[in-house]
């Protein structure tokens, strides 16, 4: 029994006894460079649950076969676990119903679907797409093609000195000519959790769609596509602890039945014929081709065991990690953290006084504790605070108070090394 | 993994103090610009070469304490020598930081002289490009080309 179903089994309970969720993650079990591994690279990828490892491989050991074809019987297991997969990511997102949700191959793949098939029709020279200063290249290099394409023009919402949106500037910025606000639900450099249903609300006021980068969000809050009414959200299986190369895009089904199929090919047709073709029904008409159907059913799994352990619960321990993580690291002399929203979620970002962050990566990967350096596909946003590049802790579920005091002494250790 | 092999007291002391930075050599005739897209490190590299021989080198530009002493470490070995020679101990350098003709170390490290101290990335593959930065860049600007290079 994991861990996600004993916290299940006990009701009312808030918070996770976070030793027993690790006994969940087989990889966090070993030593690296002789310490104990410290993971605190989650916002590049997340670790698996072992319920995750063995639905992929069950799957591949017993049910793997083609799906949406053939009437064998494992043709019907794989098919059914695939479609399972969608309706637990239909309620994980609380999306209206099945078809709004698309299978793709994760964030970057369903903010270029939506930049080709909803915004390439549409979009007119002069018509305006409003991203921010804090996005993932995946979200502002799909718009400069979309721009590049259609004559449309990319704006920009700056950010304050705590890594805040401005949004009095946001507000002045939409207008008439604003089709498309894309931002970040969470920022993967910062940290910043953004009032995103503020946001759009008033891309709606101009009669414009909103879309959300749900990738930092999905492994940390809960997401109601209904509550927050955008129009397109976008997450990566990896991120939420299920497999590589999957990932989910949820859309108004409205705006989905309009829209141009993305990629043409099996399984999004109803007929082809030399004369003509037409497309397949919601979900099926943008998942061309033979789907990551072990990708998906891990999904599914990953997304079971954080629904089981509870994302309040979640979201209640891993404040306390940022909590903590942000004092001890607040307290080391010639340490500067970069994003310090009041709204935030898992990640401490910082540059030190005299000390390349890709040599406080190596230093502190000596000791076992595994960070991300570098301007984390977020040039713009490095430029805005006058770096080259960050150091980065971001924590999980599975994260703990000890391994914060792990990142402390390794950086202390980072102090050693340069100032002896 | 010892990692006071790789951040020996040589190259912390050029990492804090850089010689030859940031410079720009009078009667500068050749320059190029250097980027490693995996962390952001930029590097300008800027000589004045009369008859093929290097007069005077300099550079610009931040990077990790590995790029920023071995571009130093470059700078000051470069002052006087040929374009040939300096082919000849990047060759070398690239040599030592990939193992290859491995059997051969000792002849590396003689050509290598002062340079050897940057043998202790090798142990850290991902870091390589950072020792090599520089170099690259250097190589591009004895080639005259104007074209930024990458590591990639």
């Amino acid at each position: 029994m994991s861990a996600a179903s004993r916290a299940a089994g006990q009701p009312g309970r808030n918070l996770y006894d976070v030793h027993e969720v690790r006994k969940d993650f087989p990889i966090l079990h070993q030593e690296v460079n002789g310490h104990p591994l410290v993971y605190l690279d989650n916002g590049a990828t997340s670790q698996k649950p072992q319920c995750v490892i063995d639905t992929v491989r069950h799957y591949y050991e017993h049910d793997n076969a083609n799906v949406h074809r053939g009437v064998h019987t494992l043709s019907e297991r794989a098919t059914n676990d695939y479609e399972g997969a969608r309706d637990t990511v239909q309620r994980f997102i609380n999306a209206t119903d099945r078809g709004e949700v698309i299978l793709t191959g994760g964030t970057t793949d369903g903010i270029n679907l939506i930049a080709q098939s909803y915004g390439r029709p549409l979009l007119k020279a002069g018509d305006e797409i409003i991203i921010s200063t804090m996005e993932h290249h995946s979200n502002i290099v799909p718009w400069q093609m979309l721009a590049g394409q259609t004559g449309a023009e990319v704006k920009v919402i700056p950010v304050n000195d705590d890594g805040e949106l401005d949004m009095d500037a946001y507000m002045q910025m939409l207008g008439p000519k604003t089709r498309i606000v894309s931002v970040v639900h969470v920022s993967n450099a910062l940290g910043t959790v953004n009032p995103v249903k503020a946001i759009i609300d008033a891309a709606h006021g101009v009669g414009a769609v909103a879309v959300i980068d749900g990738a930092q969000a999905a492994p940390h809050l809960a997401i109601d596509v209904q509550a927050l009414d955008c129009d397109f959200y976008a997450f990566s299986g990896h991120k939420v602890f299920g497999p590589t190369g999957i990932g989910v895009l949820y859309g108004k089904r409205a705006l989905l039945e309009d829209m141009d199929a993305y990629q043409g090919g099996g399984d999004m047709i109803r007929t082809v014929s030399f004369e003509g073709t037409t497309y397949n029904d919601l979900p099926y008409k943008f998942e061309a081709g033979t789907p990551n159907i072990a990708g998906a059913i891990g999904l599914g799994a990953a997304l079971n065991y954080v629904t089981n352990l509870g994302l309040e619960a979640i979201a209640a321990h891993e404040h306390a990690v940022l909590e903590a993580a942000t004092s001890a690291l607040s307290e080391i002399p010639g340490l500067r953290l970069i994003g310090t929203a009041r709204d935030k979620s898992s990640i401490v970002s910082f540059v030190m006084e005299g000390v390349h962050p890709h040599d406080i990566g190596t230093v502190i990967d000596s000791e076992g504790v595994a960070i991300r350096t570098g301007h984390h596909c977020a040039m713009p946003l490095m430029k805005r605070y006058g770096v080259a590049a960050t150091a980065r802790a971001s924590f999980a579920l599975y994260n703990t108070r000890e391994e914060v005091e792990a990142l402390a002494h390794a950086i202390r250790k980072v102090k050693e090394v340069f100032h002896r | 993994m010892d990692l006071r092999a790789l951040y020996e007291e040589v190259i912390l002391d050029h990492n804090r103090n850089p010689r030859n930075y940031p410079k720009k050599p009078e009667g500068c005739n050749c320059t190029a610009h250097g980027h490693n897209p995996l962390c952001g490190d930029e590097v300008q590299v800027h000589l004045r070469v009369e008859d093929g021989v290097i007069k005077d080198i300099g550079f610009e530009g931040q990077g990790c304490a590995i790029s920023t002493a071995s571009a130093s470490l470059m700078t000051e070995a470069l002052k006087g020598k040929s374009e040939a020679e300096a082919a000849a101990l990047f060759e070398a350098l690239h040599d030592l930081l990939t193992d290859e003709n491995a059997e051969q170390s000792d002849a590396i490290t003689d050509r290598l002289g002062k340079l050897t101290v940057l043998g202790g990335v090798k142990e850290y593959p991902m870091r390589v490009k950072c020792a090599t930065l520089a170099w690259h860049t250097l190589a591009a600007a004895l080639e005259h080309s104007k074209n930024l290079v990458t590591t990639e």
